[in-house]
């Protein structure tokens, strides 16, 4: 059903759209100026990506943020995944303080779990670095990896898989057989948008990195205290396109029916 | 017919969910073979006692036993009791083909992968599908009827003793539920196969039933064929939830009141009832009598055949329901009851009633239920 939408609405809605995506846009143009300052546009060029790979600290924060992201997407799914199967398939004591504990991370400000992670890694004499990053960002990622499974598992039928135990299936292979494959489409949207939770974080990270935990995020900021040249924006664009297309993925993923 | 050990057995089983009761010290026994119904409301019971014989519940602790073949299996896990069960959202996978539904429980049984397709395709119920229709398709591309046999097929492919069916039929037409009902009869006569079938319909259960275990309210409200429900209700549950009845009341009078071993029931008005006696009865106290619409006659006052019982009343609605016609009667104590008349043929000899008549509603004594106190 069509219906033409009243004028200032259209408005408003194109300003919006406008203000949040037209400085991205505006930034990976100028990822291909050839001049050195952003301001003025002196013809396309690739010579900035070409720097980049020239830059053994972009390419190692970039190593880093694919394999932090990697870990924890993994660590994040299988915990937040177990989470919500408990939640949905057994009764015990607490159930409702565990959800609502579970949905509390997810709005919480990011600076204060940046610092209370930060005052618990220090508390238990933790050494930042890369292993604090996989955890806080595996801790991050898990209640929105829990609450996408919960949500696909609250969805389906629990006569499924009584129909496999009384098929002559026991529970692991009903499991195997019946749920995990019917459950996989929100495991993997769940996985995807962790990723990308986990590939563009900057506020958490930059508290709990310490000397060997520079992602991308955090080195670009870094590298934008110094002044901005125009690597940053090779660099944004990159990030940008990786979080674009994990989302898009997710997108495909979770909009899948039926299956 | 000797008598045969049962197959299953229902021995004072209760179920707990928190504090509500859904099973109250439930017992009963099927027979091998026996096309067996849990007939009752949403609520009784009757689901929660198909699950607790499907091994998806427990008893509770102190809650009796269920007994398959005479084994206790109260605490057996569902793949451990050689049971096949149709549900009634049918539960079929999505993920998977038909022909892999079907499959399922073979796999899962270890026949030897050369023999499933040809057992998938002999699988009873499934005949009626072309395999080109079925095999490849995903159970979401089939229509409800279809979908129904594939769930059939699935069970019975397994060959169980024991086919649980959870209203299977409640998501089909009409006409396709009445085509399966006679299939699913045949079926069950044809594999010998015990089928144990939950409903909240009562014609249906009437149907299809040798025996009928009525539920209502966690417990067994009566037990016995299809004949004996209808026509024995025990009680004014029964009485109202199987088929139509008009209820009586009034106080139990002296026995040997009437003759042939007839009691009269007392009315407010004068006009006694006479019922058959029975042991339960005691002068002096509340009775209730439930009469079934046909057992009921209209005539006119004046000609009430002897030795009948008669309440004066006057002509409401009449009701064409093809082969028979309805016939609502205000009796002048007030209450109304349902007369039901065998159709002659409205346009070649129409009913003699017509609304505003004075009738009276007349029955052989013999012809009503005394109803147990509830």
């Amino acid at each position: 059903m069509t219906r033409r939408l009243p004028g200032w609405l259209v408005a408003l809605v194109t300003g919006v759209f406008v203000l949040l995506h037209l400085p991205v846009l505006v930034l990976v143009a100028y990822s291909f100026n050839a001049s050195r300052y952003s301001a003025d546009w002196s013809g396309f060029t690739l010579h900035w990506y070409a720097r980049l790979l020239e830059r053994p600290d972009i390419l190692r924060a970039l190593r880093l943020s694919l394999t932090v992201a990697t870990v924890a997407t993994v660590l994040a799914t299988v915990l937040g995944t177990l989470v919500a199967l408990g939640l949905a398939r057994s009764g015990f004591r607490g159930k409702r303080m565990v959800e609502g504990g579970l949905y509390l991370p997810i709005v919480t400000p990011e600076i204060v779990t940046g610092i209370s992670l930060l005052i618990l890694f220090v508390a238990v004499r933790v050494p930042l670095g890369v292993g604090t990053v996989i955890v806080a960002h595996t801790a991050f990622c898990l209640p929105f990896v829990a609450v996408v499974v919960l949500a696909r598992l609250r969805g389906m039928d629990r006569s499924l898989e009584e129909a496999a135990l009384i098929l002559g299936a026991d529970e692991a292979t009903a499991f195997r057989r019946v749920t995990l494959p019917l459950l996989a489409p929100g495991i993997m949207a769940g996985a995807l948008l962790a990723f990308t939770l986990s590939l563009d974080d900057f506020v958490i990270t930059f508290f709990v990195a310490g000397p060997g935990g520079t992602t991308l995020p955090v080195l670009v900021y870094s590298m934008v205290r110094r002044g901005i040249e125009p690597t940053i924006n090779a660099v944004s664009a990159v990030l940008v396109l990786l979080t674009s297309l994990t989302v898009a993925l997710a997108a495909r993923v979770g909009g899948e029916r039926g299956a | 017919m000797p008598e045969l050990p049962p197959i299953v057995e229902f021995r004072q089983v209760s179920k707990s969910f928190g504090e509500a009761r859904a099973v109250d010290a439930v017992s009963f026994a099927v027979r091998p073979g026996e096309f067996f119904s849990l007939l009752g409301p949403s609520g009784c019971g009757k689901t929660t006692t198909l699950r607790l014989l499907a091994g998806f519940e427990t008893p509770d602790d102190d809650g009796g036993e269920v007994r398959i073949d005479g084994e206790v299996v109260n605490r057996r896990r569902p793949y451990e009791r050689r049971i096949g069960m149709v549900f009634q959202s049918y539960a079929l996978f999505p993920h998977l083909s038909v022909e892999r539904n079907v499959a399922f429980g073979l796999e899962e049984h270890r026949i030897p992968p050369t023999e499933i397709p040809g057992r998938v395709e002999r699988a009873p119920g499934l005949v009626r599908l072309a395999p080109a229709t079925y095999a490849r398709r995903k159970p979401h591309q089939l229509s409800g009827g279809q979908r129904q046999r594939v769930a059939l097929a699935r069970a019975l492919v397994l060959e169980p003793t024991i086919l649980l069916l959870d209203e299977p039929l409640g998501a089909l037409d009409l006409k396709l539920r009445k085509e399966m009902q006679l299939e699913l009869k045949t079926l069950n006569r044809q594999l010998g196969m015990t089928f144990i079938y939950v409903t909240h319909d009562q014609e249906e259960a009437l149907a299809m039933s040798d025996r009928i275990a009525v539920m209502s309210a966690a417990r067994v409200a009566q037990l016995g064929t299809p004949a004996e429900i209808y026509e024995n209700p025990r009680t004014e549950f029964v009485a109202q939830f199987i088929g139509e009845a008009n209820l009586f009341g009034g106080v139990a009078g002296r026995a040997g009141g009437g003759a042939g071993g007839l009691r009269p029931i007392l009315q407010a008005d004068g006009r006694d009832l006479l019922v058959p006696d029975h042991p339960g009865l005691r002068e002096g106290t509340e009775v209730r009598i439930a009469v079934r619409p046909e057992w009921l006659d209209l005539c006119a006052p004046g000609e009430v055949p002897p030795g009948e019982n008669a309440l004066p009343g006057t002509v409401g609605d009449v009701i064409y329901l093809g082969e028979t016609m309805h016939v609502v009667v205000t009796l002048a104590a007030g209450a109304r009851v349902r007369v039901a008349l065998r159709n002659e043929g409205q346009l070649l000899n129409p009913l003699r009633w017509t609304r505003g008549d004075a009738v009276m509603v007349a029955w052989r004594p013999e012809d009503c239920q005394v109803l147990e106190p509830a």
